[in-house]
């Protein structure tokens, strides 16, 4: 007997037909997989069992759960059920917690809004739960507040609030997209425990199919709304029987075809060259440490501590490490965007640390970025023409309109837009195709280097494949050396050579891509390995559990 | 641990406070060298003003030497500043009487005037403003918004002849102004300055009203509060307990801005119900040019709006912990 049957359900959105026909049951102790692209309709047929939709949706079909018709449950008897019976989990952790409320208040509200409980026996409760999803008291007292909490750990305090009742079903929408390769994989064991422990159903929603592959016990995938295929989670990705399916599975472990121009160097060793473009010589970054009195602070903090690199025109490099460990401080200051506190930085034989901003205007127009949100990172008010053209404010001589439409046509055309795009807005685009500008703005002043700092993370796997195609394609074209920033070690993987493990400041492993990747000597390096989630590795351990 | 984190909270708390402190004083110095220089370019001699246009010009000389107008400018600012810190605020030109019992006699009536008002426009706008958030885009949104609408743009004089038209002329329930003093018994006095009080409020509601809305609104949108709705809380108890805290921060900075507007609107107020309040002395010693009456009152209300935003900024730190921890 299933937990929650979902049957024929559509929803419209003010008429716009958002989920057609979805087909879905999860039963006691079972952990089912939600896997599509954005927009698929994941988290809003995870808001239908809640209940939680926008006004204006309109649900037909038919979701049981435990026996209750949901959709024509009252809005009393939906709170009784919420964050009773049914917990749900979300993706942000950095935001999902009311920044004014101690962890203690959060976690005990729902407990003693359901059992009537008296505030200590609540919190008492409150703090059971705490240690039990990692939170020991010693270090996290009831009374500590979201913001002295770190993202992996503001999810279990999420996870927390959302067991604490042990529901009988648990909804976690991307609860660790998040997060870093090793906080996700200990926030996936902390959720697999629970559902053990509880024999609570598990409706596990991702873009990631790695991650529900090692979790899930059966699988439904999702497109446009519908879905597409639905089984046993072994058995549907090692067969691949539906198109899609497959799609989605090949570009999960998308590696863009290279001409692998530098393997003839093989021998020679890496980061290490004779003429390098990028020069990073035992660079330290501290940052002030908190006022602790009016007069006093405490120790600063070091978050690049004694880095030296050097990098290859054309070589593209990447740096992993969890985060917090110092990679995107160290990314601004190649950027010449932050100082270093000591050591030095060359780009083209030039010192760029210590320089005025006319004096960096050179090196500016050889190096560009490519941040992390294609969402964020446009003026939503300016036309692509503009926003593309943004760099060129650094070239010595200034071109003129006609020119300039120019320089933005071809860059356009180069990752796959049509010069035609130039007089639309950014909210135009679909996330891939911004993602794309982003690339075209950084490749108009014809850079020899390119500082990308996670630029796939917020991508679907398909979008992202192309993304990483492109990035390889304008490698081999125009011989842009990369510095990728990045937790994940797929995209390090498909289009790096050489790679850069980090931790707590400083750079504890480096090598070549496949040889670290595959044969990690540190122990961050391992880490960073283990917890990664792997499709083919998942697969081959499901069937092998199968026999 | 704890004990750890709740001493390092503790002196966070002393350097915000005692920053806020500093500016706050810093502001005040600043604020009495403005008064103090506007009003000295001021055309008009307040000597030749006491003595009448038939004084001679010895006369006047005497006299400007005896109240020590002919100082230094830097000395005169210092004296009248010493004094000021002394609560010797110099003696009235036109009254003849020390500023500081003029004040005193006034103050009793702004003072209580203006917290009825603040508390008022308060109790007021916070309710409709939750009101209004809850139904967001709905009728009754639209309902209240249109009335705050209305409250913003109708000046708060007119709003004072309507009240007094209503409760006084009409239904004959309080006076239609004057002030009976504090000694004709607590009641009666609070009748008189009700109102006033009322016409001084609701357009202070009106935009504070507006704020807490658009303020809720936002936070309504944030991912905590879908968290506190996934625990099972009713949709009311989610804006009471989890957005109206959060939406606080720029409901107490219009609060405060707004402090100055409710002190300059008591003067046209007290104007309209004869209330001998400062707003109606400060009115007639500038239209009899008793500069140092205007200059004392004038101080006495910098003071004011400053201490209410000093409050302001101390409250963010009770409703925000962020700011108690991080400097």
């Amino acid at each position: 007997m299933s937990l929650l049957e979902i049957e024929n359900l559509s929803l419209t959105i003010g008429g716009t037909r958002i989920l057609r026909d979805i087909e879905l049951s999860v039963a006691p102790g079972e952990v089912m997989g939600l896997v599509g692209e954005s927009g698929s309709g994941k988290s809003m047929t995870a808001l239908t069992v809640m209940q939680l939709l926008p006004w204006a949706a309109r649900a037909t079909g038919r979701v049981t759960f435990d026996g209750i018709d949901i959709l024509s449950a009252t809005e009393d008897q939906m709170c009784a059920l919420r964050g009773d019976d049914i917990g749900m989990v979300f993706q942000e952790p950095m935001t999902a917690l009311n920044p004014v409320k101690t962890i203690g208040e959060q976690v005990a509200e729902g407990i003693r809004w359901h059992t009537k409980a008296s505030r200590a026996e609540a919190e008492e409760r409150a703090r059971k739960m705490l240690d039990r999803v990692g939170l020991p008291a010693a270090q996290f007292p009831l009374s500590r507040y979201p913001h002295e909490l770190s993202g992996g750990q503001r999810q279990r305090v999420v996870i927390a609030i959302a067991c604490a009742l042990k529901p009988k079903l648990l909804i976690a929408d991307e609860p660790t997209t998040a997060l870093d390769v090793v906080l996700q994989a200990q926030i996936l064991d902390l959720l697999r425990d629970l559902v053990a422990e509880n024999r609570m159903g598990l409706l596990l929603i991702s873009h990631d199919l790695a991650v529900v592959t090692e979790m899930a016990d059966r699988i439904t995938i999702l497109r446009h709304g519908e879905v597409m295929e639905a089984g046993d989670t072994a058995r549907t990705l090692s067969e691949q029987l539906h198109p899609y399916t497959r799609q989605l599975a090949q570009a999960s472990m998308h590696v863009p075809a290279r001409a692998r121009a530098h393997e003839a160097g093989q021998g020679k060793p890496l980061l290490q060259v004779a003429k390098p473009l990028l020069q990073v010589e035992r660079v330290t970054r501290d940052y002030p440490g908190r006022r602790i009195s009016l007069f006093k602070r405490s120790a600063p903090i070091r978050a690049v501590n004694d880095v030296s690199f050097s990098m290859a025109p054309g070589q593209s490099v990447a740096l992993v490490g969890r985060s917090g460990c110092g990679k995107s401080t160290l990314a601004r200051m190649v950027l010449a965007l932050d100082e270093p506190t000591s050591g030095t930085i060359r780009f083209r034989g030039q010192t760029i640390t210590g320089k005025s901003e006319a004096d960096l205007k050179p090196a500016r127009r050889d190096m560009q970025v490519v941040f992390q949100d294609p969402y964020g990172s446009f003026d939503p008010r300016q036309k692509v023409e503009k926003l593309v053209a943004e760099p060129l404010h650094v070239l010595e001589k200034k071109p003129t309109n006609a020119e300039r439409r120019q320089m933005v046509a071809n860059a356009l055309h180069e990752v796959g837009l049509s010069p035609d795009d130039m007089d639309k807005y950014p909210h135009e685009f679909s996330g891939g195709q911004r993602q794309r500008l982003s690339i075209a703005r950084a490749i108009i002043t014809r850079p020899k280097l390119v500082v990308a700092d996670e630029p796939v993370s917020a991508l679907d796997v398909s979008i992202r494949a192309q993304i990483l195609d492109l990035f390889a394609e304008l490698n081999q074209k125009l011989g842009i050396a990369y510095l990728f920033i990045t937790h994940d070690l797929t995209v390090a993987r498909a289009i790096t050579e050489a790679v850069m493990v980090m931790h707590e400041g400083k750079i504890v492993e480096r090598g070549r891509t496949n040889e670290v990747l595959d044969h990690p000597r540190s122990e961050a390096a391992r880490a960073l390995v283990t917890a990664a989630p792997d499709l083919h590795r998942a697969i081959a351990r499901r069937l092998q559990e199968q026999g | 641990m704890q004990s750890l984190l709740g001493r390092r909270t503790g002196q966070n708390m002393t350097a915000y406070l005692l920053k806020r402190l500093i500016i706050a004083v810093l502001t005040l110095v600043l604020a009495s060298m403005v008064v103090f220089a506007v009003l000295e370019i001021i055309p008009g001699d307040p000597a030749r003003l006491m003595l009448g246009m038939n004084a001679s010009a010895d006369q006047v000389e005497l006299l400007r030497n005896q109240m020590g107008l002919n100082a230094p400018l830097a000395l005169r600012y210092l004296h009248w500043a010493s004094g000021l810190l002394s609560l010797d605020f110099g003696r009235s030109y036109t009254y003849s009487v020390p500023v500081i019992d003029l004040v005193r006699e006034r103050v009793v009536v702004s003072l209580p005037l203006a917290l009825i008002a603040l508390a008022l426009s308060t109790l007021i706008a916070i309710p409709v403003g939750l009101f209004s958030a809850g139904r967001h885009g709905r009728a009754g949104d639209t309902i209240a918004m249109g009335a705050a609408q209305l409250g913003v743009a109708v000046p708060n004089f007119w709003f004072a002849l309507m009240l007094i038209y209503l409760f006084a002329v009409w239904l004959r329930l309080v006076p239609a102004g004057g002030f009976p003093g504090w000694g004709a018994g607590v009641w009666p006095a609070l009748k008189s300055l009700f109102l006033p009080a009322i016409a001084l409020a609701l357009p202070q509601a009106a935009i504070l009203a507006r704020v807490t809305r658009s303020a809720l609104i936002e936070v309504l949108n944030e991912d905590y509060i879908r968290t506190a709705r996934a625990k099972g809380l009713p949709y009311r108890t989610v804006l009471w307990r989890h957005a109206l805290r959060n939406a606080m921060i720029p409901v107490l900075t219009i609060l405060g801005l707004q402090f100055a507007f409710l002190l300059a609107g008591t003067i046209i107020i007290e104007n309209v119900f004869y209330l001998p309040g400062l707003g109606r002395l400060v009115f007639q010693a500038i239209t009899q040019r008793d500069l140092i009456v205007v200059e004392s009152v004038v101080m006495l209300l910098v003071a004011a709006v400053i201490a209410v935003n000093l409050l302001v900024d101390l409250s963010y730190a009770v409703v925000d912990p962020r700011l108690r921890s991080r400097q």
